[in-house]
């Protein structure tokens, strides 16, 4: 095991597929020379060289209309958005031909290709490069949609997302590439579509995703440490493929469901998961579904303002003290 | 085989100018059928014949190579049987038949056969501009010698992924020909009220160190010269080239569309020079038999009779369809 940054877990994630395989070639703006601007992808360019990691012009729809068709005749291309924000200067790409394009052409095409991008809000960028796009993401039949929360899954998910045959869009949290954590030595690939349960309690279950589950934890330690109360929490990490099963199981066990999500409220992730359970194990549930997510409102700037509105350690524990009576 | 004229004897030949000839009569009378087959109702949605723009169709895929990629708008039915893709398998999914290109998963505007390298038909005015680029990439890196052919119209100029995918290729000096038809109109309006240079493609070129190329796209040998010198560059590592085919189609943008606002004028001048008769008249001249020419004429026809009657004949895709093929497990499932 060897402590990573979760920044340096994204470049050792692509370092250790790109030596395995000579298909993946990666492309963004800033990207090689650069090191990316969240320094995600420092070194890349030295060990592969200019043909494998390019450096591109601000063209979003360049470049992942590049990756798509690089995909479909053999390669594994990785493409990054610099801000998840940007996918709307691309998204006819996104949903229009890479998610459609194998189903339409009744299978004939194949979209081997991983588009990571810095999601997210917590660091004062205002309402337009910060934003939590994942439910975008979700709602498009024909994308993965994969978040991770720790070093380790950085690397382990972004493996298995190179390797997955279809597109998956990888979702960095950029709060979190300062965070710490180790990682395992050698290679290390995780599976897609499996939910990480984190801590066990029996008295209710959180579920959280990317930035919002280190919270989610430091909230569980606060109820545990202050009010006696054991929480669950788990990480889905993929929101497609969902992994309903763990959440099923994790619901039944404690009778209650608790969503924290960095998404504005409408359609948010939570929304999914609460209709699951009421709709499949709602017999299991001890009281209603609580969802706990940024207000459906566009991100302001301002520090204390931001960390009002993204769900907090302090919001997370009120809200659950609250619905617990 | 009559012995070859000299006309017939130069860069291009007999052989290759038969061969353009059949590809433009197989475009001709499929699109025909088309059109009446959607007359009977038996096609439904929308459809965007090329009828009058086939000798851009046929001279291009005559040039290319089999591993060659083609690329396409939803104006696509002939670039896509110009690469060899079944009749059948081309008039089936216009009529939403099990034996469909895609099985009736696509329809007319999607129309694919990536065995023929004809890598897609794309609805969405700009998006395969970029996507050929990047089967192009995959071409330079691997070194595999492949050239990626993408087809759009003038309107397409206009848009932002136009813009992109010429700057990155220019850039990156990729083996991909982009190729605008020209057909004066985007969908109802002219192109010339809408564009502030009067060449949309051509006059762009120089802004990403581009040739200006225009070409006669109703002239067949012209079209299959520019594509040569296109794809020989592109192959010889020295990048994209822009080619703008000046055209017109004979029929309205799309099925609903009676094409009321073009001149009359116009439209008589344009049906003067028609690129089938056009070239059917070279071919006497250059010493081809008129019986020769009639059989071609002949065998094209007898092949789209059979290939509508496989179409009629075939059942509806089936139900089981629906939930495929969503992911490469051939399979849709999001949640376990
Ligand atoms: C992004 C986008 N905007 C608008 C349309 C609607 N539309 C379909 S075809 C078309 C005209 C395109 O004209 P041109 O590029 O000249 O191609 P042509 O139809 O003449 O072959 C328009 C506006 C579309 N499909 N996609
Ligand atoms: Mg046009």
């Amino acid at each position: 095991m060897a402590e990573l940054t979760y920044r340096d877990a994204v470049a050792a994630g692509i370092a250790q597929e790109m030596e395995r395989d000579e298909d993946v070639v990666f492309l963004g703006e800033d990207i090689a020379a650069a090191g990316g601007v969240f320094k995600a992808t420092v070194g890349l360019l030295d060990k592969f060289g200019p043909e494998r990691v390019r450096d591109t012009p601000i063209a979003e729809q360049a470049i992942l209309g590049a990756a798509m068709g690089a995909a479909m005749t053999g390669l594994r291309p990785i493409a990054e958005i610099m801000f998840s924000d940007f996918f709307a200067v691309c998204w006819d790409i996104v949903v229009n031909e890479i998610a459609k394009t194998r189903y339409m052409t009744n299978g004939q095409i194949n979209l081997p290709l991983v588009i990571r991008t810095a999601n997210g809000g917590g660091l004062r960028f205002g309402a337009q490069h910060s934003q939590s796009i994942e439910n975008w993401a979700m709602m498009i039949p024909g994308l993965k949609v994969v978040a991770p929360s720790s070093p380790a899954d950085v690397k382990g998910l972004l493996a298995a997302a190179i390797r997955d045959p279809d597109p998956v869009i990888f979702f960095e949290h950029k709060a979190l590439y300062p965070t710490k954590g180790e990682v395992p030595d050698g290679e290390h690939v995780e599976e897609l579509g499996k939910a990480k349960i984190l801590r066990d309690g029996d008295d209710l279950t959180i579920a959280a995703l990317a930035a919002m589950v280190p919270r989610a934890v430091e909230a569980a330690e606060r109820l545990k440490d202050e009010h006696g109360i054991e929480c669950t929490v788990v990480d889905i990490r993929s929101l497609v493929p969902l992994d309903t099963q763990t959440l099923f199981r994790e619901v039944s066990k404690t009778g209650r469901l608790f969503t924290v999500e960095e998404n504005p409220r409408l359609c948010g992730w939570g929304a999914e998961l609460s209709s699951l359970v009421s709709e499949e194990i709602f017999w299991e549930l001890d009281a209603p579904i609580v969802r706990i997510t940024t207000p459906h409102i566009p991100l302001p700037a301002a520090d204390q303002l931001e960390d009002l509105t993204i769900p907090s350690v302090d919001r997370i524990t009120d809200t659950i003290l609250k619905s617990l009576g | 085989m009559a012995k070859k004229t000299e006309k017939n004897n130069d860069d291009i030949g007999e052989d290759v100018r038969l061969a353009l000839y059949r590809s433009q009569q197989e475009v001709r009378q499929l699109e025909k059928r088309a059109y009446d087959l959607f007359l009977q109702n038996l096609i439904k949605g929308t459809s965007h014949l090329c009828i009058g723009q086939e000798a851009i169709a046929a001279g291009f895929a005559t040039a290319m190579k089999p591993g060659d990629w083609s690329f396409c708008t939803y104006r696509g039915h002939g670039h896509t049987l110009a690469r060899g893709a079944s009749m059948t398998g081309v008039l089936g999914e216009l009529m939403g038949r099990e034996c469909g290109l895609l099985a009736g998963k696509g329809g007319s505007m999607h129309l694919t056969d990536v065995e023929k390298g004809a890598m897609g038909s794309y609805a969405i005015i700009g998006a395969h501009l970029p996507i050929a680029m990047g089967a192009a990439w995959k071409a330079q890196y691997k070194k595999t010698g492949e050239v990626a052919v993408c087809f759009f119209g003038d309107g397409t100029t206009n848009i932002g992924a136009f813009h992109e995918a010429l700057s990155m290729s220019a850039t990156w000096k990729l083996p991909v020909v982009f190729v605008c038809e020209n057909n004066l109109y985007m969908e109802y309006t002219s192109i010339g009220d809408v564009t502030p240079v009067e060449h949309p493609a051509a006059d762009r070129a120089p802004a990403y160190g581009l040739p200006k190329i225009i070409v006669d796209g109703n002239d067949a040998d012209a079209v299959y010269r520019a594509a040569r010198t296109a794809f020989d560059l592109a192959r010889a590592g020295g990048g994209p080239s822009l080619i703008e085919a000046k055209t017109y189609r004979h029929h309205g943008h799309s099925r609903a569309d009676p094409g009321k606002y073009r001149p009359d004028d116009e439209v008589k001048a344009w049906m003067a020079r028609d690129p089938i008769p056009f070239y059917r008249q070279r071919l006497l001249d250059f010493g081809v038999s008129e019986a020769s020419i009639t059989a071609i004429e002949e065998e094209v026809a007898a092949a789209v009779n059979v290939a509508t009657e496989e179409a009629k004949a075939s059942p509806p895709p089936s139900q089981d369809l629906i939930l495929k093929d969503v992911w490469a497990d051939g399979g849709w499932a999001w949640r376990n």
